[in-house]
């Protein structure tokens, strides 16, 4: 006998309000946030927890390039550009913020509102990142395929080439007080921006990591997720159905660019400097491969692929130089065994119920 | 009878009602490449009207200028009393006109209920949109048991049905038709056009592009023959398949 849900399954989603389908998985955010943040330190040590937070980090980019590459099925090559934007806003938004207001950077009675300013910078390093985005996709969303990656790629070399040009850190509260606009955007040049405290602890960054994965599947799952997909499943059928391929195409581009400026702005408070390079094609191509490890359009598949890329040359010392070799053998692999990613444009959970029905025999 | 001066006038009736669908002197170019030289017909509401012709006459782009995929260089498309020259085509779609693309342009990594979700994209009248659903999977039973199944997976007929029936979704008052026979065997042929005739039957206008001229003459009420990006011939259905010219170019008569 059929099931209710089997019944229910084949009718369009009711789009009645149900509070615990809206506040749960925000609710589990903050969760996920705590545990991480309270069991990392029993579990491992300093250095491994440090390496918990670069992994979160990587999480948040790969699931928001998932956004444009997989699911919208447009290939860009800049996602590390919108990354810099917002790590070099945001940490920029937490020094020059703690300079103006308190004379100094990096005090521990000025760790709250150092905090503060940090989340300030996420939303400022987020919105410049999507207004990056805007004026990228805009014109270069009417390019297809080769061309778009192209024109991305263009983008992030610009980004790190506008980084080496911009001058002296500023780092006294008199230098910073005498023109705060010129501090703000004195991002260092090609030495890189030092001094930014790491605020962003594991809590902030796996608070983020399961805000932009809950936001990223929802999306997949929303009427604009449906669009998105069908612009990447066929483009002229998409337009015949009346999807506005330049606007589904835009909305995309901007809303992965932010949460790539979040991911880099929450980069850019973990110790590490931001530097021109970080803009570069060698690091939207690290993100690229974990998303197309993962298998395009999969949220889940990002995460782990994320997860295992980070780890990988972690656990395997040494590894770090030939991270390169290390992709081209796990790409050809990936050809010849799964070519679609681990788990194509599916989630983890989906593959769970395939297994399930086939063994059961439910039609 | 004289009329006293305050009656109404009556209205004057012109002979024919207003087409649903008047392109004139349509030309479009691919860059350098002229594929329609100005092109007119009319397709009038409740009709069938089919336009044949051999391959690169012109007929897939003809479509496509009708439903705002491509852009036409010159002349008129008038449909419902709007010109939508100048649309794009999620404007026109939200008119009433869908447009079924040729080779069926199914969403392969989605499954037949995700495809006919998106057929409806631009609607939000969800009570109508079920209704519509359940009208559209009695017309193709076969869907109706594939609903879970990824579009990809599905037969060429059933992937033709699939486009159909999510073309039906956006409830259109004009269906474009681009080769539904396409690559299809006789048998599956020959239901494709039973059901294009049930669906003009329920009230739908179709325009249909055909090479199968024997089949698109069979279930069309009106004809026209489009050679290099010009229309050499129209007229009746039943005369047309009946002519000479058309029963040696097109339907393998000797
Ligand atoms: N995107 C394009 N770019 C350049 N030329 C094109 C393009 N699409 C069509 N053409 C050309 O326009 C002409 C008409 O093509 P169209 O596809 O409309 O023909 P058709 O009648 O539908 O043919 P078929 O029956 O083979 O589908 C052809 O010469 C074709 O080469
Ligand atoms: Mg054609």
């Amino acid at each position: 006998m059929k099931t209710l849900a089997q019944h229910t399954k084949d009718v369009p989603a009711s789009r009645a309000f149900r509070p615990a389908v809206v506040f749960l998985p925000w609710v589990a955010c903050v969760a996920v946030a705590f545990a991480v943040q309270l069991v990392a330190p029993a579990l491992f040590d300093d250095y491994w927890v440090n390496v918990l937070r670069r992994v979160g980090v990587f999480v948040i980019a790969a699931v928001s390039l998932n956004i444009v590459n997989g699911i919208t099925g447009q290939f860009s090559m800049g996602h590390a550009g919108f990354m810099a934007i917002g790590s070099y806003i945001g940490a920029s938004t937490t020094y020059t913020g703690s300079l103006l207001l308190h004379g100094s950077v990096g005090d521990d009675s000025f760790a709250v509102q150092g905090t503060m300013l940090m989340l300030g910078g996420l939303v400022a390093g987020a919105c410049a990142a999507a207004g990056a985005g805007y004026l990228v996709g805009l014109p270069s969303l009417r390019l297809r395929g080769d061309y778009l990656a192209i024109v991305t790629l263009g983008f992030g070399e610009i980004i790190r080439v506008l980084l080496e040009l911009t001058s002296k850190q500023v780092d006294t509260a008199d230098g910073a007080r005498a023109n705060p606009f010129a501090a703000f955007f004195s991002f260092n040049g090609p030495t890189g921006f030092f001094g930014t405290p790491a605020y962003a602890s594991n809590f902030w960054i796996w608070l983020f990591v399961a805000i932009t994965c809950v936001v990223a599947y929802r999306l997949k799952r929303s009427s604009s997720g449906r669009a998105f997909l069908s612009i990447r499943e066929d483009e002229i059928a998409a337009r015949a159905m009346g999807i506005d391929l330049t606007k589904y195409k835009v909305r995309a581009f901007v809303l992965a660019a932010a949460f790539g400026g979040v991911a880099g702005a929450l980069f850019s408070h973990t110790g590490v400097n931001p530097s021109p390079t970080d803009a570069g094609f060698q690091r939207s191509f690290d993100i690229i491969i974990m998303v197309v490890l993962g298998g395009l359009g999969s949220i889940s598949g990002s995460v782990l692929a994320a997860i295992l890329l980070v780890l990988l040359p972690e656990m395997l010392r040494g590894l770090q130089e030939y991270r390169l070799v290390l992709y081209a053998v796990l790409l050809i692999v990936m050809m010849l065994v799964r070519p679609q990613g681990l788990f194509g444009v599916k989630e983890v959970w989906d593959l769970w119920g395939a297994k399930r029905k086939a063994r059961g025999g439910t039609p | 009878m004289m009329q006293t001066a305050t009656a109404p006038l009556p209205v004057p009736r012109s002979p024919l009602p207003a087409p649903l669908l008047a392109v004139t002197d349509l030309a479009v170019s691919y860059g350098a490449i002229r594929a329609l030289h100005g092109i007119s017909l009319t397709v009038n509401r409740g009709e069938i009207v089919t336009l044949i012709g051999g391959n690169g006459a012109g007929k897939t782009t003809t479509l496509r200028a009708i439903s705002g995929l491509v852009k036409p260089a010159a002349g008129a498309i008038v449909y419902d009393g709007k010109s939508i020259a100048k649309q794009p085509p999620h404007e026109i779609v939200k008119l009433g006109l869908s447009h079924c693309p040729e080779g069926r342009g199914v969403f392969p990594q989605m499954s037949v209920a995700e495809n006919l979700e998106l057929g409806a994209y631009l609607r939000s009248d969800d009570a109508a949109i079920a209704t519509d659903r359940e009208k559209a999977l009695d017309l193709f039973p076969r869907l109706r048991e594939r609903l879970q199944q990824m579009a990809g997976t599905l037969s060429g007929g059933e992937q033709q049905m699939l486009a159909i029936a999510r073309a039906l979704l956006a409830r259109p008052k004009l269906l474009l038709l681009d080769e539904p026979s396409l690559g299809l065997a006789p048998q599956i042929v020959q239901t494709i056009f039973r059901i294009i005739r049930d669906i003009n039957e329920q009230g739908t206008t179709i325009l249909l592009v055909e090479q199968n001229a024997h089949m698109a003459l069979k279930v069309a009420h009106r004809a026209y023959v489009l050679e290099v990006g010009r229309i050499v011939m129209q007229g009746d259905a039943k005369e047309l398949a009946s002519s000479d010219e058309v029963r040696k170019a097109y339907l393998g008569a000797h």
